[in-house]
């Protein structure tokens, strides 16, 4: 076990600086800004509307529908052509499946919630911070929900387990998992899972139960953009 | 999103607007950030009232065309995102991103605004090509002004990646301090006509209820580098001069806000 002080210099559990704000797009039905470390997300909600094509539409619930987006200037290295690709469509994907554990749409048949993601500048965990962005961007839209979701990025470095991983560490020259998680707050189940780089099985459950502390943290801090937005009103 | 038309045709005739503003008052706060992010070589924020444009500037070394061998190159793209207005939809872009892309880059591209030699590393194989990217991040109207804005913004906070002396290749976690070769900074301003009256920066209901629209986009000498006119209603040649006299007037404006922004 080599890397025991991180780059950064942050303490194993410790998540980057954050930021969170409810209702930043005034055309949105919700919407959230979400920031960790040096990655931002932007996330608009716009629903629930009726959906087109009428075929995919289901007369028993509404859908969610997620589209994952970075900026064409939001890479750490060249151009990203705009447009979607296979990651983002992979992400979009991942996200609904995040988040719609928690949603009730029952009372919205043959509708679709749209959520748009757009990331002006990137540092590792994308996924993780708009899905947090998300979560609090569909509250903000009043969407029913029955619980909140909170996601970060756990993993290991060098055989040390440690939460919210930047590019650095992702990068870092040995071996290295990235594992980003998102948990619901109330029953504290994992609804985000992937996994990338090598892990033993027991480093994985000690990160995950990294994880739920450090969800717990996003958590607040979501909770927080919400009532700050609501308090004043 | 229903749309007071007709009560804006009206209030125009009469010097008055929807939202309280005289004609040629902008919506406030105007609001401009440069380095919003942090793997562009240049960004900036631009709000004008409720309207929310990024710009992000990426530089790439790439092979010159073969007809300007000794001259780098620039791209303007805009993207109107579906997460900045329920018109509209995810795909490819549409025409209305279209004309704001090619008018923004004609704004900078035919001024010369860019010492494009300058940005040649070695002739006829290697020179500096700056594409700016243009995101909608909330569409409350007036587009093109923001757009315009933020690309000049994103343009002049811009700095040069380090460059591997021995490899060639690009930094991009790394930047110098050295900016862009900017010669000139060309703003284009949109002056919309409604009901024979002339007016700037129109909210988003009166997006949807004008006649005509001219885009001229100036230096800061007033030296016109490129204009549109767009709208489904004529233009007189009196009515094109008050335009590009307003449209002058408002650039200055708009520079000044600019330069405040900066000092700051």
């Amino acid at each position: 076990m080599t890397y025991t002080k991180r780059i950064d210099g942050r303490k194993l559990d410790e998540l980057r600086p954050m930021e969170a704000k409810a209702g930043v797009i005034p055309n949105a039905d919700g919407s959230a800004y979400f920031k960790i470390g040096k990655t931002t997300a932007y996330v608009a909600v716009y629903g629930p509307r009726e959906l087109f094509p009428r075929f995919k539409q289901d007369p028993t619930k509404g859908l969610l529908r997620c589209h994952y987006g970075m900026m064409p200037f939001s890479g750490s290295g060249e151009r990203i052509r705009p447009g979607t690709s296979r990651r983002a469509q992979e992400i979009s994907m991942v996200m609904e499946k995040s988040l719609n554990p928690v949603l009730d749409l029952s009372a919205f048949p043959n509708a679709v919630v749209d959520v748009f993601i757009a990331l002006p500048q990137t540092d590792a965990g994308t996924r993780c911070a708009a899905i947090s962005a998300a979560a609090i961007a569909l509250a903000d839209a009043g969407i029913p929900m029955t619980d909140m979701v909170s996601s970060v990025a756990v993993g290991q470095v060098d055989g040390t387990v440690l939460a919210d991983l930047d590019y650095s560490e992702e990068a870092y020259d040995a071996i290295v998992s990235d594992v980003p998680v998102a948990i619901t707050h109330n029953k504290k189940e994992v609804t985000l899972l992937q996994m990338d780089g090598e892990i033993s099985k027991e480093d994985l459950i000690k990160a995950l139960e990294l994880a739920k502390g450090a969800t717990e943290k996003v958590y607040e801090l979501q909770r927080k953009a919400l009532t700050e937005k609501f308090a004043d009103k | 999103m229903i749309i007071n038309k007709e009560t804006i045709v009206e209030l125009a005739g009469k010097d008055q607007r929807i939202d309280g503003r005289k004609l040629t008052e902008y919506r406030q706060p105007i609001k401009i950030e440069t380095n919003i992010s942090w793997t562009a070589e240049g960004s900036a924020r631009v709000q004008i009232g409720e309207t929310v444009v990024m710009a992000g500037v990426k530089l790439s070394l790439e092979k010159p065309y073969n007809d300007t061998p000794d001259q780098g190159g620039i791209m303007i793209n805009a993207e109107l995102l579906p997460l900045s207005s329920p018109e509209y939809e995810p795909g490819p872009p549409q025409i209305k991103a279209i004309e704001l892309a090619r008018v923004t880059d004609r704004g900078i591209r035919e001024a010369k605004a860019i010492d494009m030699k300058k940005l040649c590393v070695l002739p006829g194989e290697k020179a500096w090509f700056v594409i700016i990217d243009i995101v909608t991040i909330n569409d409350a109207g007036n587009l093109f002004d923001a757009a315009n804005l933020a690309a000049l913004t994103a343009l002049k906070a811009a700095r040069f990646p380090v460059v591997d002396p021995k490899t060639g290749a690009i930094d991009y976690k790394k930047k110098t301090e050295e900016p862009l070769p900017l010669l000139k900074e060309p703003l284009g301003v949109t002056v919309y006509k409604i009901n024979g009256k002339l007016l700037v920066d129109p909210n988003i209901e009166e997006e949807h209820s004008y006649d005509a629209r001219l885009t001229v986009a100036a230096d800061e000498k007033g030296t016109i580098s490129a204009m549109q006119k767009g709208g489904t209603q004529p233009l007189t040649v009196e009515e094109i001069s008050q335009m590009v006299e307003l449209a002058l007037e408002k650039a200055d404006f708009l520079r000044k806000q600019l330069d405040e922004s900066l000092k700051k």
